[in-house]
């Protein structure tokens, strides 16, 4: 089973990208649940959403207390929210953001995890850049596929395109793509570096 | 087919595909995706003939229904929480008058403090209501439950509660058939009234009834509920026939066979405690699971039987009566009264707080030890009472206790679990 838990704020789809990332799993033939945590019904709110995929049925209720991604939609809950709680050693990060870990602060997170599973990705400029609004769902869902390999980007394009109709699904597509590439040009940097 | 959707979105597709005829809701948390969808539904003419009632309230939501009912048209509504006990006096009423309508609830605490999470308070404070409750363990039992709870009610004159967990199953999206509208239709007949208001052959229904009648009148109710006892099972045999997967029941057994130690509850949290059953089964325990899907009726025989075998009984409920302790353990006490086992009660995930594998992984392991106390809360935080309760000793303007809390604490709902 590979877990996921996206923290974000009420109103920036915190819940929608769970679910996108189950109906992208389902269509690919395996056994997904998303779910989400409501911290209050408002907007700006801490907001946690869950997302579980598996090659058998999912039966657990809990919240995702091992994670095995994260993936952090606003950076401002840094400092309000235990963001990286009971992420695995063997676990991902995934923060929209333009700025690096280390600026964020959170530089120590490269002392407790694989280099190249840590990124941050402008999922929200490349959301305004696509969609005009700084929706970074798609975007991050995209980035989540380079960075884990555990959907394909093919997955999460038609999951996207289910949730969201016409154009404004090939925007989000585009935006997803975009991340996508961003993510993997990044991981081939980290790699040459490390190699 | 199977599809990956929303809990609320397949049972709003399901209720549509069992033809309601009369709609009616007042929004709330968190049965709102619910009634929205099915709105939604009726405004596209997608569900036609049907109308959507908007009323000002749950009590006019259930009044309504009961209209709709006694006219002779299929009825169905969904709330949560103090939404439920607004309309309580309706509730009451619908099953005293022996009205088939269907309501999903979708189990959220009750107040105060005010809380949105998932336990099953609201359910119980309508278990004597003379509705059946049927408990749904996932989404895909929650949508089959329904087409299940016409039939049932109105075979039987007998409202009919499906109550699925609110957030945890309503908000949840996993892989799901929703019953087809052919499979649906060939399984639920039209609704055909035992009593109706005909202005052609006019009736009165809701009379004034003495002490000359009264206990006779609630004892109909009460064969009534033994009559569902008896052809809940024979449905859901029918219902896995036609649809070709078990849904609903009285109770459902897992890993019971052998099983020294066997938990009985209520709804989602028992896919949690599968796995957590599984985990201790390795471990060498011998532990199982009973899950009761009918909890009015409550049927003792199909209990007994379930845990017949067991030397003791752990009940894990949603809920619990102040100043006393187990709801559902009174009911499964009843049932065991002659067996030789122990019983002990689990209050778990009151308002929301998480029920974890690994909490009742180390439960499971206490009880096998014989260690749990008579009855237990799980995960409490003793350090959060023991702050207040020094607080209320040392001075008599101690204030409100929940905000002394939250103040405690710091952020509300920054814990993940």
């Amino acid at each position: 089973m590979f877990q996921v838990r996206i923290h974000g704020r009420g109103g920036q789809g915190v819940v929608t990208a769970a679910e996108i990332l189950s109906v992208a799993a389902f269509s690919e033939g395996r056994h997904a649940q998303a779910f989400p945590s409501f911290g209050s019904e408002r907007m700006g709110a801490p907001v946690v959403s869950f997302c579980r995929m598996d090659d058998r049925p999912i039966r657990t209720r809990e919240p995702v207390m091992e994670a095995d991604a994260i993936i952090v939609q606003d950076v401002t809950l840094i400092h309000q929210v235990d963001l990286f709680a009971g992420l695995l050693p063997e676990g991902y990060v995934l923060v929209n953001t333009s700025r690096s870990f280390d600026e964020l602060g959170l530089g120590d997170l490269f002392g407790q995890f694989h280099r190249d599973h840590l990124v941050t990705c402008p999922a929200s400029e490349l959301a305004l850049e696509q969609l005009g609004r700084p929706l970074p769902n798609a975007a991050l869902l995209g980035a989540f596929a380079a960075l884990t390999r555990e959907i394909t980007l093919d997955a999460i394009d038609t999951a996207v395109r289910d949730r969201f109709a016409g154009a404004l699904g090939e925007r989000n597509v585009a935006a997803a793509t975009a991340a996508y590439r961003f993510v993997t040009l990044a991981e081939e940097q980290v790699r040459a570096a490390t190699d | 087919m199977l599809r990956q959707i929303e809990g609320s979105r397949a049972v709003a597709e399901t209720v549509a595909h069992c033809r309601p005829e009369v709609v009616c809701a007042y929004p709330i948390s968190p049965q709102t995706h619910i009634i929205e969808a099915v709105g939604a539904m009726v405004k596209a003419g997608t569900l036609s003939p049907c109308e959507f009632v908007n009323v000002e309230s749950e009590f006019a939501a259930m009044s309504v229904a009961i209209g709709a009912s006694a006219a002779g048209a299929r009825s169905y509504t969904a709330t949560s929480s103090q939404g439920l006990l607004f309309m309580i006096e309706a509730v009451y009423n619908a099953a005293g008058l022996g009205l088939p309508i269907v309501m999903t609830l979708a189990n959220r605490a009750i107040g105060a403090p005010i809380n949105i999470w998932n336990d099953h308070s609201d359910a119980m404070a309508v278990r004597d209501s003379g509705w059946v409750q049927l408990f749904a363990e996932t989404n895909q039992e929650a949508a089959d439950l329904h087409v299940q709870a016409f039939r049932l009610a109105e075979e039987l004159s007998v409202p009919v509660m499906v109550c699925m967990d609110g957030f945890i199953l309503t908000h949840a999206f996993e892989g799901l058939d929703v019953p087809e509208q052919s499979d649906v239709d060939a399984f639920l007949p039209p609704y055909e009234p035992r009593q109706v208001l005909d202005p052609d052959d006019p009736v009165s229904i809701g009379a004034m009834v003495g002490p000359e009648a009264f206990e006779e009148v609630r004892y109909l109710a009460h064969l009534r509920q033994l009559d569902a006892l008896a052809r809940i099972p024979t449905l859901a045999a029918e219902f896995s026939e036609a649809f070709g997967r078990q849904s609903g029941g009285l109770v459902s057994p897992y890993r019971t066979e052998d099983a020294e130690t066997i938990v009985v509850a209520l709804g989602s949290v028992l896919g949690t405690i599968k796995d957590a059953v599984d985990v201790r089964r390795d471990a060498g325990d011998r532990v199982g699971v009973v899950g009761i899907t009918s909890f009015r009726p409550f049927p003792r025989d199909a209990v007994r039987e379930a845990l017949s075998g067991a030397r003791r009984i752990v009940v894990v409920e949603k809920a619990f009566s102040i100043g006393f302790g187990g709801v559902l353990s009174t009911d499964v006490a009843m049932a065991t009264h002659d067996a030789d086992c122990s019983l002990r009660t689990v209050v778990a995930g009151l308002g929301g707080r998480a029920i974890t594998r690994r909490s009742l992984e180390e439960l499971l392991a206490a009880a096998s030890r014989d260690e749990l106390d008579t009855l237990t809360f799980l995960d409490l935080d003793h350090g959060i009472i023991e702050r207040e309760r020094a607080r209320m000793t040392a001075t008599r303007r101690s204030g409100p206790s929940a905000e002394n809390i939250l103040r405690d604490l710091g952020t509300v709902a920054s814990r993940i679990g």
